[in-house]
Parts: structure tokens; sequence; C-alpha cells
């Protein structure tokens, strides 16, 4: 089992002001599913929280309710402070601050590389040309993928497109960034790439919640593990701690499962 | 046979050049007018969605005739309205063009919707999680994408237009179709000749647009 490479004050409670993420009482159904159930979760500022669980245990719904992609029914929660407001132009606002990383890349199509990641900049940042294309490039040269810049995103790789997505939600200088499963759509030789670029913002402090599968990357890059199963947050804990003493049946389950064979 | 043409009495070309004029001005309008429709439409704002839906489906289920009719009888002669045209023959163009447009609009809309749902959902999340709004999403991420894959529906659409001018000779515009009308009673001894001329000239407008358009739709296809 490899140590933790990424370990940043969790052993302090995170203050008041530092919380950056606070969920309270969040509550969603899809019909007649109860697909959240009273979440209460909050993500310090610098924080890498890794949320895992089974298949359909909400946690997808619960990362694209941080962004409002997901309406909730009931309960609260705010960003910085600040409630996420109905849609409009201050909610525009609020998600230019929360980068979003998306399972399918999302890239868009009709457009290259450069231009994915210069859109952003300047139709909602309102910066100039050459200052977002300077940006773009640099963010681009950061996830390793420069050479591609003028291709289009369907001549890339799915590692390749995903690099581009995470830069394309940087160069919105984010106060966070939600990774929803961004490895689960890839070849499996394609996976460490990807893993590698998010591993490198975590070092560098980026807030970021993270929903995967990859428990390598939750043992080596989260400061904290939120395991969720039928819409509920069952266990939070520390990697070392989750993986090595789960306390709950569910957890316990979940790991046999998916690691022993 | 086609003897009749030499006495200088017909301008042939003239009267296509019409239809062209007419053809082109109402693909323009209608492509503005169907953009518009189908971004209220689609659109978060249930006023608009419902004026879209109602607008479209009361105005393609109305036979042409009416519309361009209407376009002359109620617009010109009844309110007055005459877009700044001098005689009747311009007053009866213009109204054509708004005629055409208004009723051309619908079925780009409808062409422009069915290219929007080629366009995945998350592509629109993208654009929404980098903060744009709904204008932005619209103009920059889902129209450019749609346009393109509804570009074969739409080249449908124009050629169905460019037919549909010869309407507008309803109301003396003096486009091919008003010309035809004319010669069919002049030369009634050469009527296979006076079709086959008028058959002949709609081809030559029509072929070159679907085989230019579905080239393009081919040539700008976004690929996935």
């Amino acid at each position: 089992m490899s140590g933790v490479a990424v370990s940043k004050n969790h052993e302090d409670a995170p203050r008041a002001q530092d919380d950056l993420v606070v969920l309270s009482g969040v509550n969603k159904h899809f019909g007649a599913l109860h697909v959240l159930q009273d979440i209460d979760l909050t993500i310090g500022r610098g924080e890498v929280v890794v949320v895992i669980g089974p298949s359909g245990s909400g946690k997808s719904t619960l990362c694209r309710t941080i962004n409002r992609l997901e309406t909730i029914d009931a309960g609260t929660i705010t960003i910085d402070g600040k409630p996420l407001p109905a849609e409009g132009r201050e909610l525009a606002r609020l998600r230019s601050d929360v980068g979003m990383v998306f399972q399918s890349f999302n890239l868009f199509a009709h457009k290259t590389v450069l231009e994915n990641v210069m859109l952003g900049q300047i139709k909602v940042r309102g910066t100039a040309k050459a200052e977002a294309e300077a940006k773009a490039r640099t963010l681009l040269e950061r996830v390793g993928v420069a050479a591609q810049a003028d291709k289009y995103p369907a001549q890339l790789s799915g590692g390749q497109q995903q690099r581009v997505a995470i830069a394309r939600a940087l160069a919105m200088g984010p106060k966070v960034m939600l990774f929803d499963e961004p490895t689960s759509a890839l070849d499996p030789e394609m996976i460490n790439e990807v893993l590698e670029v998010m591993q490198q913002l975590a070092r560098e402090g980026m807030t970021m919640v993270v929903v995967t599968h990859e428990m390598g990357f939750a043992r080596s890059a989260a400061d904290r593990v939120v395991f969720m199963a039928d819409g509920r947050i069952v266990e939070q804990a520390t990697p070392e701690e989750f993986f090595n003493n789960p306390r709950s049946d569910r957890a316990k389950d979940f790991l046999s499962k998916i690691l022993h064979h | 046979m086609f003897d009749f043409l030499d006495s200088g009495q017909y301008d042939l070309l003239g009267a296509f050049w019409v239809t062209a004029q007419l053809a082109l001005y109402s693909a323009i309008g209608s492509l503005v007018w169907g953009t518009a429709l189908v971004a209220m439409r689609v659109s978060p704002v249930p006023l608009m969605r419902a004026f879209g839906t109602t607008y479209v489906n009361l105005v393609r289920n109305t036979p042409l005739t009416v519309v361009i009719l209407a376009c002359s009888f109620v617009l010109d002669q009844t309110l007055a309205v005459t877009l700044g045209g001098k005689d009747f023959e311009e007053v009866g163009f213009r109204l054509a063009i708004l005629g055409l447009s208004a009723y051309t609009g619908t079925f780009v809309c409808e062409a422009l919707r069915s290219g929007i749902n080629t366009v995945p959902a998350g592509q629109a999340e993208a654009a929404r999680a980098l903060g744009m709004n709904f204008t932005q999403v619209l103009t920059q991420v889902i129209l450019p994408q749609a346009f393109r894959a509804a570009i074969t529906p739409l080249a449908n659409v124009l050629i169905a237009l460019t037919k549909n001018t010869t309407v507008a000779a309803a109301i003396s515009a003096a486009e091919a179709a008003f010309l035809m009308k004319e010669m069919i009673e002049n030369e009634a001894d050469a009527l296979f000749a006076v079709f086959g001329i008028f058959a002949f000239g709609f081809i030559l407008l029509t072929l070159p647009t679907g085989l230019v358009l579905g080239w393009a739709a081919k040539r700008l296809a976004v690929k996935r």
C-alpha cells in the first residue's frame, strides 16, 4: 500500500471561515427514488475530497448539485459563504468559479482544443483574445497536450480529451474543481495520464471534489474519503482510516468486493 | 418549337431573375426568422416557448397561397402596409418575401430543432458549467453544431422555398410563374415547350442548391 503522497492538515479541523463548500440537509428525489438523503458535507479550502461508493449511490448527483447542474428539493448549498442562487446571471457567475470535469469529457466538438480552452475566458470573463490564447497554451502545456492545440476533440484520444477538459476548467481560475468520474470512460492505459494531472493539481493546493472508482487515487491524493451508499453519506474518514479500518458494514462489504479478487 | 422566344416579347431571364431574388431574400428572411423561432422554442421562458410552438403549428399548417394572399389583401389592401414598394409589382414582390419568410421560417425552425437534437446534452452542460448564460450557450455551442447537422434538411427547405416562390404570382410579383401564365395564354400551340422551359429553369435553380449543400453537409459535419 502506497503512503499518502499528499496530506494537508486533516488533523486540525478546518475552521469555519475556511469552509469553501457547505452542503447541509440536502435532499433530492428522481421521481420515487430518493437519490440524496440528508446530505451534510463540508469541504475546506484546499481540501481534496474523494467520493466513492457503489453505482447508484448518488455520488455523481451529489457532485452535480454543487454547481446546480442538478437542482435540490431541500437543504442548502453554499460556496464561499454564498448560497447557490436560482437560475440566472448570479448562478452563471458562480458556476464560472466552479470548474467541472465530466465523465464524457464534453469538449465542444466544433471547436479546436485551443478554442475550447479560450471560449470561457473570452465569453464569460471578457478576457482579451491574445491573453486568453496565452493562458490556454500555458495550461495545455501543463496538462501535456500543447502539441494538439489546433486539432479537434474527435482527433484526440480519450485521455488527451480529458486533460484538455481539465485545462478548459482551469482556464476560468476556479475556486474549486468538481470531477464527476473523470476516468470512467477511459481505456485503462489512459487513466494514469489523467490521474497524474489531478495529482499535480492536488499538490498545488486546489480544492477538489472527486467522484471516482480509482481507489489508488483516493489513497494517494485524498485528504478525506466520503463513502456513499443508497443516497446517504455512510462514512467519512482519512484514506488510511477508511481503507484499513472501515467502520460501517456497508463500506466493508464494498471494499471487500473491489479490493479482493 | 421555341420560335416564340425569338419575338423578344418575353423576358424569360428577367422573370427567372425575379424568382432567384425572391428565393434569395426569402431564404435569408426565413433563416433569420427560423433561428429566432427555434431560440424561442428551446428557451427557458414559458411564454416564449408557447409563442414559438403556437406560431409554428399555426403557420406551417396554413396553405402558402392563403398566407401570400393574406399578405396582399390584409396587409396591403386593408391595412395599407406596402413595405415601401412604389408600384403594384414592387409591393407584390416585397409582400411575397414577407409571406414566404413567415411561412418558410417555420420549416427552418423545425429543421434546426432536429439539428439541436443531434447535439449531446453534455455540450450544453459543459457550457453552462463554464458560466455561460442561455444566449451564449445557444449561440456559441448549440446552434453552430445544430446548423451543421441540419444542412441536409435545410437544403430541402431551400429547394421547396425556391419552388414555392411561384405562389407569389398570385399577388403579381413578376416572377417566372407569372410569365408562364402569360405565355400559356399567348402560346397555346406550344404548351409543352412552355412547361418544359419553366420546369427546366427551376431545375437549373434548385439542382445546384442540393448538390452544393449536400457537399457542404459532408464537409462541415461535426466529428464526434
